[in-house]
């Protein structure tokens, strides 16, 4: 089959990037989305132009690397999928697809189809995890999880961070990842005892990264490749709210300096 | 790391600067304002009564001067609900246009999302209406209204008459659909921003947000609907 392409085209992070048409005549149905850029990329090296850059790992929908929109969804139409485990007999031949780069100023693009998604690692370094003091492994059966507990963390940890949900979403919120990290832990006893600080460190480094507000539209939810649900952003409101009841969730030093900030803030 | 529980003063700061804080506020003066809108519409279908002086004794109980500081009181509530729930989605609003400078040349939305992606729309456009309905119906200033004695206005009288007029017929039911939109997404939606979310419960919780936005919509757009045909007349 053969697609016309319009690629975003940027050669590095402070050139003004543009669309460019591409015409790939001889995609195999059989192929994955990436394998079919591979192809349009050999085509060029092989006219001496710069290939089209993006991210990509393991291929097999498990890393989190790949990523960008196609026409206007990010991963592409087929739900539940990361684009390198979409196929090309998803598309018709003659189709015309445009290819963009996840937008948000917490994602700045790096090139093409490349964005730097650090932020998301902030995220994580900022309550993403639990602190434990090393030591042998405690037995696997010695702390008890409800059944069901267990597989709501399990789907909640299937996330892969790939930043889907910032881009699709019309605020560029990160509400579902952090959601999902937070209760993916909140679920679980060994996470239970930071949950406080967990939710309010993370949610003042998403407002620091400049990332948007949750307006519960749901269109994370529909194009993520795990297919996470909205809930786990419930939760993360639900434990915010409680930390700001209870005050709880911030160190003695901190509680002065982020009163003194979001003062200092209001104030602007 | 010890933990200390933050001053009152800084844990309103905190909650507020954040989102989650903003979106709290709107789902709690939502509430206010849901919960307005249902007593409102049960008031106005007094009006189908057979006893037609029925709606009239409503109002002339609600304006008693005797229980003025409460009429005020609830006034004073709604207003300052509404000036905290726009104010919420403007600063939001904000956020967002922060959050995405360059947009995408190529956008497609969930279809299911419509209602949730146009709050921003129909929600100012109430609030015209709501604007335009209290000069109506309440001060009297875009027609004259009918008095059976002071503090006792001929609600029937003055509805039936505004609903004759077709362009004030019109603008009451194109807002009551918006509202509708609105609540749809809303009243779903306040859950969801206050952490009540459950797997068990997310449809039921849908299935309420569109039975109320259905039922409120439908009961006030009857009204105009059944002025204008004649089904009620002075
Ligand atoms: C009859 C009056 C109104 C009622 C009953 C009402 C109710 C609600 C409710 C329950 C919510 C959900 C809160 C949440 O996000 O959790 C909401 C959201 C919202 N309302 Fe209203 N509202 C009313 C008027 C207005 C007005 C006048 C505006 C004007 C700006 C407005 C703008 C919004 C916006 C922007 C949202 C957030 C949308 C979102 O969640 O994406 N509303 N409203
Ligand atoms: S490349 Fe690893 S998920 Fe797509």
């Amino acid at each position: 089959m053969r697609l016309t392409l319009h690629i975003w085209r940027q050669r590095n992070a402070q050139e003004k990037g543009r669309m460019v048409r591409y015409e790939v005549p001889n995609v195999n149905q059989d192929m994955s989305f990436l394998e079919m850029l591979d192809v349009l990329n050999e085509d060029l090296i092989a006219k001496g132009e710069e290939p089209v850059a993006f991210d990509h790992d393991c291929r097999e929908g498990i890393c989190g690397m790949c990523g960008f929109m196609i026409n206007g969804v990010a991963h592409g139409p087929l739900r539940g999928t990361t684009v390198c485990q979409l196929h090309m007999r998803h598309f018709r031949d003659g189709q015309e697809l445009y290819l963009e780069p996840w937008r948000a100023r917490a994602f700045p693009v790096m090139r093409d189809l490349v964005v730097n998604r650090s932020a998301f690692d902030r995220l994580i370094a900022a309550g993403g995890f639990i602190s434990v003091s090393t030591g042998s492994a405690p037995d696997g059966n010695a702390i008890l999880v409800p059944k069901e507990n267990c597989d709501r963390a399990m789907d909640a940890a299937a996330c892969i961070g790939c930043g889907a949900c910032v881009a699709m979403c019309p605020n560029a919120s990160a509400s579902l990842f952090m959601g999902a990290k937070i209760s993916h832990l909140g679920l679980l006893p060994q996470g239970r005892p930071e949950r406080d600080k967990r939710v309010v460190a993370m949610v003042s480094q998403s407002i620091a990264e400049k990332f948007g507000s949750c307006t519960n539209i749901g269109e994370c939810e529909a194009v993520c490749p795990k297919e996470i649900r909205l809930e786990v952003i419930a939760r993360m409101n639900r434990d915010f709210l409680r930390a700001t009841w209870t005050g709880r969730g911030v160190s003695r030093d901190e509680a002065e300096q982020v009163s003194n900030n979001s003062l200092a803030e209001s104030r602007r | 790391m010890s933990s200390a529980a933050v001053a009152p003063l800084h844990r309103a700061v905190r909650f507020y600067a954040a989102p989650i804080g903003k979106k709290a506020v709107m789902a709690i003066t939502g509430v206010i304002l849901f919960g307005y809108v249902v007593g409102h519409l049960l008031g106005n279908l007094q009006i189908y009564a057979a006893d037609h002086d029925q709606i009239n004794r409503y109002a002339a109980f609600l304006h008693d001067p005797g229980r003025a500081t409460l009429l005020w009181g609830v006034r004073a509530l709604l207003l300052l609900s509404v000036v905290a729930h726009i104010t919420a989605s403007v600063q939001l609003w904000v956020l967002k246009r922060e959050a995405r400078p360059i947009g995408y040349v190529k956008k497609d939305d969930v279809p299911a999302a419509y209602a949730a992606r146009t709050m921003l729309w129909s929600g100012p456009i109430i609030a015209a209406f709501i604007i335009f309905h209290i000069l109506h119906l309440t001060a009297g200033s875009v027609l004259p209204l009918q008095e059976i004695a002071p503090n006792q206005p001929d609600v029937r009288a003055n509805v039936i008459s505004g609903f004759q007029h077709p362009a004030v017929a019109l603008f009451y039911i194109v807002a009551m659909l918006l509202l509708c939109l609105h609540l749809y997404h809303g009243v779903w939606s306040m859950f969801q921003s206050m952490g009540v979310s459950h797997p068990r419960y997310t449809t039921g919780l849908k299935r309420f947000a569109a039975i109320c936005a259905i039922a409120i919509a439908a009961g006030n757009i009857s009204i105009p609907i059944a002025v204008m045909t004649g089904l009620l007349s002075n």
